[in-house]
């Protein structure tokens, strides 16, 4: 029973509960006894910072008690799910995966998280990130990284590796992430989940720590496409809190993912997204997609984007800019950790610096003094006008290939998950992880990452990932949810079934708490 | 363009309020100086005449009535700083004493 209720979908927990087979407190708890099961421990998944056990369960009661009274509840209230830890809630500590904001309750909701409130979805806990979400493989964050299900030993991508394991792990059916420069979708495409960056606007970021504002989007993670869509249809539309928040309303996403053709759709493969440097299983598993759409009635052209070769560059430039300028609020004044010098005099500015030397890590500092560096006097023009400038290229590329084609198609990420530790010295390599998905936040389209199969050289998931014209989110969950029902019916079953039991034999292991100790990580560790 | 040198970071992190020790500086001046050698054909792909984008959707500016709206109380907004007193933040002294 409980292995059952772990696994459903969303949209059949949706079913079962409004058929009232199940109780949502019978489902919150089954997916805290998960929790409890594979999060915690050394070789845990450590997929949450913060496990709300108390509220989650309130919220499922009181969803019971309304449904037995006969009050008419949203599609998926009683139906959990996971918040990353970079989105503010009332009630739970919000980090950031930092120490400065270690402990750190939020006076406000996320309007989100308002949302998920209203629809009356138990919020099982906060998931872990690299701090404030900078980085691919949730190393950087200063309470441990977050281990693959399909590998402990391998990383779960980033920086919302924490969501994306915890949907992989059946510790949750939905998760909220945040997707900069691929965040929502290398992790997805690294642990066999779904994960969606919607079009810039499309759902508010008030309430997620910003780190580059014309780049950030909250979008969904789950299982299933329909899943995303039915989470993309809570989460979005419209908020007056956020001033790039489009007016369009959320609509129409699980109505695509149930619409089961993509006859006549013309896809295009972007020539410069796959082939030299992504690894041959990759390669053959995105080939292995590309003949399925062929056979279902889709037509496959090639298409070039020519400056998206100058996509990774003009990202590291713009994105850093806008974080060191962002992040400056972090001064030990207003909220989170205030570190005094260790000698000398104590002035504010004395106080800035040593709250900001011990409460961030290196990734952070890094990306705090590259940004200083693109924005100061007589670099400006050369670094941040000029990736401003590729921006429009890129923008123009898209607008070119959209013209030829309905949707693109290609590889999430460029291989699988690699060893946690592997690039952690490497910034540049760890970088390069985001060459597929930076493209879209630069020109604000949406993109979604599905899973395409196990690649043959190690056995790990491989993401195929969809991008489509700005406002035009429907026609991934269209054409993804149709590509995800070819592709299991190969496998004979979704692809995570395929994954390990995390679960060791009976009496092998005490139960463990679900909070975990902060262990030392290895981005602490490169910052002592 | 110049490349970036370990006297350049020590005064960007100082623009940037973060101290920093020797090893530090040595550390991020050599990582510093890899990206951005990585990211420096960005200022030769696009020509005088291609306009910037600074945002990926383009927006008017928004405006909305002015009354008041949406606020944190005094108590909500002093919750998470490490120091108040008489309800406003307190802070270290602004000046250094003589």
């Amino acid at each position: 029973m409980t292995d059952e209720l772990i696994r459903s979908s969303a949209a059949d927990l949706a079913a079962k509960l409004a058929a009232r087979d199940v109780t949502a407190v019978e489902v919150v708890q089954a997916h805290l006894d998960r929790i409890a099961e594979v999060d915690g421990g050394e070789r845990g998944i450590n997929a949450f910072l913060h496990v709300n056990t108390d509220e989650a369960l309130a919220v499922a009661a009181e969803v019971d008690a309304r449904r037995a009274a006969g009050e008419a509840l949203h599609e998926l209230a009683g139906v959990p799910i996971a918040v990353k830890d970079l989105i503010v809630t009332i009630g739970q500590p919000t980090t950031a995966g930092s120490k400065i904001l270690e402990g750190w309750m939020s006076p406000y909701d996320a309007t989100v998280v308002k949302k998920l409130r209203a629809a009356r979805m138990p919020i099982l806990g906060k998931t872990n990130l690299d701090e404030f979400a900078m980085g691919s493989s949730t190393e950087h964050s200063a309470y441990g990284p977050t281990r693959n299900p399909w590998d402990l030993d391998r990383i779960p991508g980033g920086s919302g590796g924490g969501s994306a394991a915890a949907v992989a792990a059946f510790e949750a059916p939905l998760a909220l992430g945040t997707d900069t420069g691929g965040s929502i979708r290398q992790p997805g495409a690294v642990t066999g989940t779904v994960g969606v960056k919607p079009t810039y606007g499309a759902v508010s970021r008030y309430g997620a720590i910003a780190m580059a504002s014309s780049l950030d989007q909250i979008g969904p993670v789950s299982r299933t496409v329909l899943d995303s869509a039915l989470l993309q249809e809570v989460i979005g539309g419209h908020d007056p809190f956020d001033s790039t928040s489009l007016t369009d309303p959320s609509t129409g996403l699980a109505a695509a993912a149930r619409v089961g053709n993509v006859a006549g759709l013309r896809i295009g493969i972007i020539k410069e997204l796959h082939g030299e440097g992504y690894q041959a299983g990759v390669e053959n598993r995105f080939n292995e997609s590309l003949d399925l759409l062929r056979a279902a009635g889709a037509t496959i052209v090639e298409v070039s984007c020519p400056n998206f070769g100058y996509a990774l560059g003009a990202y590291y430039l713009i994105m850093p800019s806008e974080a060191s300028s962002n992040l400056a609020k972090f001064d030990g004044v207003r909220f989170g950790l205030r570190k005094m010098p260790d000698d000398g005099p104590v002035t504010i500015e004395r106080v800035m610096a040593a709250t900001r030397a011990a409460g961030f890590g290196a990734e952070v500092k890094r990306r705090i003094i590259l940004g200083t560096y693109a924005l100061s006097a007589g670099y400006y023009d050369a670094y941040y006008g000029s990736a401003q400038k590729v921006r429009t290229l890129i923008q123009r590329d898209f607008a070119a290939a959209f013209g030829q084609v309905d949707v693109l198609i290609s590889p999430t990420a460029p291989t699988t998950a690699f060893k946690l530790g592997e690039k952690l010295n490497d910034p540049l390599a760890m970088y390069l992880n985001d060459v597929a998905t930076i493209p879209a936040n630069l020109a604000g389209v949406p993109g979604l990452t599905l899973p395409g199969g196990l690649a043959d050289e190690d056995g790990l998931p491989v993401g195929i990932q969809l991008l489509a014209p700005a406002r035009e989110d429907a026609r991934l969950y269209r054409v993804g949810a149709v590509l995800e029902s070819l592709l299991e019916d190969r496998w004979g079953g979704p692809l995570l079934d395929k994954a390990p039991s995390l679960v060791e034999p009976v009496g092998f292991r005490q139960a463990q708490s679900p909070l975990v100790e902060p262990v030392e990580t290895l981005a602490t560790k490169e910052a002592n | 363009m110049a490349a970036i040198n370990r006297d350049d970071v020590a005064h960007l992190a100082q623009l940037a309020h973060i101290e920093m020790s020797d090893a530090e500086l040595d550390k991020m001046a050599g990582e510093l100086a890899v990206i951005v050698d990585s990211v420096k054909s960005v200022s030769e792909a696009a020509g005088a005449d291609v306009p910037a984008t600074s945002h990926p959707i383009p927006l008017a500016n928004v405006m909305r009535d002015d009354v008041v709206g949406h606020v944190l109380t005094a108590e909500q907004a002093l919750s998470g700083a490490p120091d108040t007193e008489d309800g406003r933040f307190k802070v270290p002294a602004i000046l250094e004493e003589d």
